[in-house]
């Protein structure tokens, strides 16, 4: 394998939710290597970004459990000034909304100025206004000397974005985290702030992990793929074959329920049920369970893994095997049947 | 920046004009005039009329009104026939102690909401911010004048640490110091009664932005790059949460004069809101139509004041 930056182990993230706490992310497993992009996909409420806030200690009364390791650090329990350190210098993020993650009352230049001046006070007020400079033509915003003395609602989202992507790469992060760093922008903006992240990825040789919903985006930009439903990793796989070979049967939903120009007339596949909130999660036993309901109840492990089907492509529970769509029921039979 | 201070003062101009108009048709709409009340029977009728003629109480409403800010213009605010002069100079004696009494009021009203703000606002749902929160709820519920006279009987009567009436002790020079060690002894009581009762709501308010500002995406953006907390506070969350604050001071100022008329009213301070408050129960009109006037347009200073201190700090609000 590559060399690892970060190996997240037995991650739990817990919020607590009238008098008990309920883990919005729940055993958690994963590593991220050098110079790769890692997505992770999964719907709405499915934990991708309260792991993000976990990697980035970024959450204020969550109770974390297990191990990030990155360095000689394990990010789970390092002290506040350790966190000062590391984040904005080792650890970037770029968030969701770019419209409401600017300080309004900060000029533009102040807010790259801040990240660069926290982490190294030995530069010259000249200096580190050159440097700001570069950054901000270096995300691809036109007019850098000028939108230095602008203020963020003086830029439009696209470009606002780009501000918040050179804040997290102001100290050449070896970690950057991007949490639907597209998501708030229309399509148009979308390609070109991706174009922007793959540019960065090469020039700066960062670990990169990806929070999407998009499969879009996946099949874009990413090198390797963590699928989450409610709040695990229900499979990793490289992005080959993920679209190739999805084993687990919420992969396959998901995939087989992209529109698609060339099938035309036909119903789109519609997963059956709702997430259920965290407080209602199942705890034991496949937690895709109820919304296939077609499937076999033994076709489940009781306590289910990660299995290694093939190098490096991991599914949880052995229900995958037994997995089809309703309307291939027949097919999945006749198959069973030979 | 200048621009638009500009634009803004220039937005006050038709907001006086309407002020005073409203101020002296209502006072015109009031049955009688100088002419009718206090008058000696015996007098003529013919000559009171005559006398009207001559004052020019018998002229159009607009002549009048365009005369009345005439005079306005030349700072004449008319006789005040209760205490027999004129109002420029009666309102002269009393505006002096009210403008020191309100100064030492925002004063005292900010010394108190910003620390109990953040304090209230950075460790919200703590003992301490319950302490203070029980605080405010108990100041909203308390009128004005019922503190101020619970506090001039603790302090004025039973303690007996404050004077309980006036300004400044009869007798003193102005301009010594002991005259105006007496004259700040005399305001401090009011002021603090005031004060306590006022600043409840920016506590409030104050509390309620830190509160809100701490949950804004941006925070996470400051955390993210590697700000330790203290200066997170200091540079990003206060900065953002006063602002409003800032805004509020002209509506401060608005609040204020509603108080120190009752205020004044208890501590018998010689001020603009005790004059008020006569010249009412004496039906002294000009007086009375003048302090609503000059009541008016402090407002409009105040919400002057607030909408330029906003377009300071915040930068959305400038024009370019």
């Amino acid at each position: 394998m590559a060399d690892k930056l970060i190996e997240i182990n037995h991650l739990k993230t817990s919020f607590r939710i009238g008098d008990d706490y309920y883990a919005a992310v729940d055993d958690v497993s994963l590593s991220l290597n050098k110079n790769e992009v890692l997505a992770i996909v999964g719907e709405s409420g499915c934990g991708k970004s309260a792991l993000a806030f976990s990697i980035m200690g970024l959450h204020n009364r969550a109770k974390i459990e297990g191990e990030i390791l990155y360095r000689n650090y394990n990010l789970v329990d390092v002290d506040e000034s350790t966190w000062s350190k590391l984040r904005g210098k080792n650890l970037g993020m770029i968030f969701q909304d770019p419209l409401t993650a600017l300080n309004p009352l900060m000029t533009v230049g102040a807010q790259i100025s801040e990240a660069l001046f926290l982490h190294n006070r030995k530069l010259s007020n000249e200096e580190r206004k050159a440097k700001v400079i570069e950054l901000i033509e270096k995300v691809g915003i036109p007019r850098p000397e000028h939108v230095y003395m602008q203020y963020p609602h003086e830029l439009s989202g696209g470009m606002r974005q780009r501000v918040v992507i050179a804040i997290a790469i102001a100290n050449d992060p070896e970690v950057l985290i991007a949490d639907e760093p597209t998501t708030a922008l229309d399509a148009t903006i979308q390609s070109q702030i991706l174009d922007l992240i793959r540019e960065l990825k090469e020039s700066m040789n960062a670990g990169i992990v990806l929070i999407t919903h998009d499969l879009g985006v996946v099949a874009e930009m990413a090198d390797r793929v963590a699928v989450m439903y409610a709040g695990q990793i229900v499979e990793i796989v490289d992005v080959h074959r993920l679209f190739e070979n999805p084993l687990h049967p919420y992969t396959r939903s998901l995939l087989n329920s992209i529109p698609n120009a060339e099938k035309g007339q036909e119903k789109l596949h519609v997963i059956q049920g709702i997430v259920p909130a965290l407080q209602n999660l199942p705890r034991e036993g496949c937690r895709f369970k109820d919304r296939i309901p077609w499937i076999d109840e033994s076709a489940h492990e009781t306590t289910p893994e990660l299995h290694e089907v093939a190098p490096g492509h991991f599914v949880r529970c052995t229900c995958y095997k037994q997995f089809h769509f309703p309307n291939e029921m027949k097919e999945g039979q006749a198959h069973a049947n030979s | 920046m200048w621009k638009f201070t500009v634009r803004r003062i220039l937005i006050m101009i038709p907001q006086i004009i309407l002020l005073s108009v409203l101020i002296f048709i209502l006072a015109k709409m009031m049955p009688g005039d100088a002419l009718s009340g206090l008058i000696d029977p015996n007098i003529d009728p013919d000559t009171i009329e005559e006398k009207r003629e001559q004052l020019g109480l018998n002229d159009p409403w607009h002549i009048q009104y365009v005369n009345w800010v005439k005079d306005l213009f030349q700072g004449d605010l008319g006789m005040s026939f209760f205490y027999k002069m004129p109002v420029t100079e009666l309102i002269g004696q009393r505006i002096v102690n009210t403008f020191w009494l309100g100064l030492a009021t925002l004063i005292l009203v900010y010394l108190i909401a910003v620390p109990l703000g953040i304090i209230s606002g950075r460790y919200n749902n703590t003992w301490a911010d319950q302490l203070i929160t029980g605080y405010t709820y108990i100041g909203f519920a308390t009128p004005t004048f019922i503190f101020g006279l619970v506090m001039l009987w603790i302090f004025g009567f039973y303690f007996g640490w404050f004077p309980t009436g006036g300004s400044v002790t009869p007798g003193l020079e102005p301009g010594t110091m002991e005259y105006v060690l007496s004259k700040i002894n005399h305001l401090l009581l009011p002021a603090i009664s005031l004060a306590l009762i006022g600043t409840v709501s920016t506590v409030q308010y104050l509390r309620n932005e830190i509160i809100d500002v701490k949950q804004q995406d941006f925070i996470l953006t400051a955390r993210a790059k590697g700000a330790p907390e203290s200066r997170v506070y200091n540079r990003h969350i206060l900065r953002n949460s006063l602002l409003p604050i800032a805004a509020f001071f002209g509506y401060e100022i608005v609040g204020l004069i509603g108080g120190t008329i009752f205020i004044e009213m208890i501590f018998s301070y010689p001020g603009m809101g005790q004059l008020f408050m006569e010249s009412i129960v004496a039906r002294d009109y000009s007086v009375a139509t003048s302090l609503v006037l000059l009541y008016g347009i402090a407002t409009i200073i105040g919400t002057l004041l607030s909408d330029i201190i906003l377009s300071i700090v915040d930068p959305r609000i400038r024009i370019k």
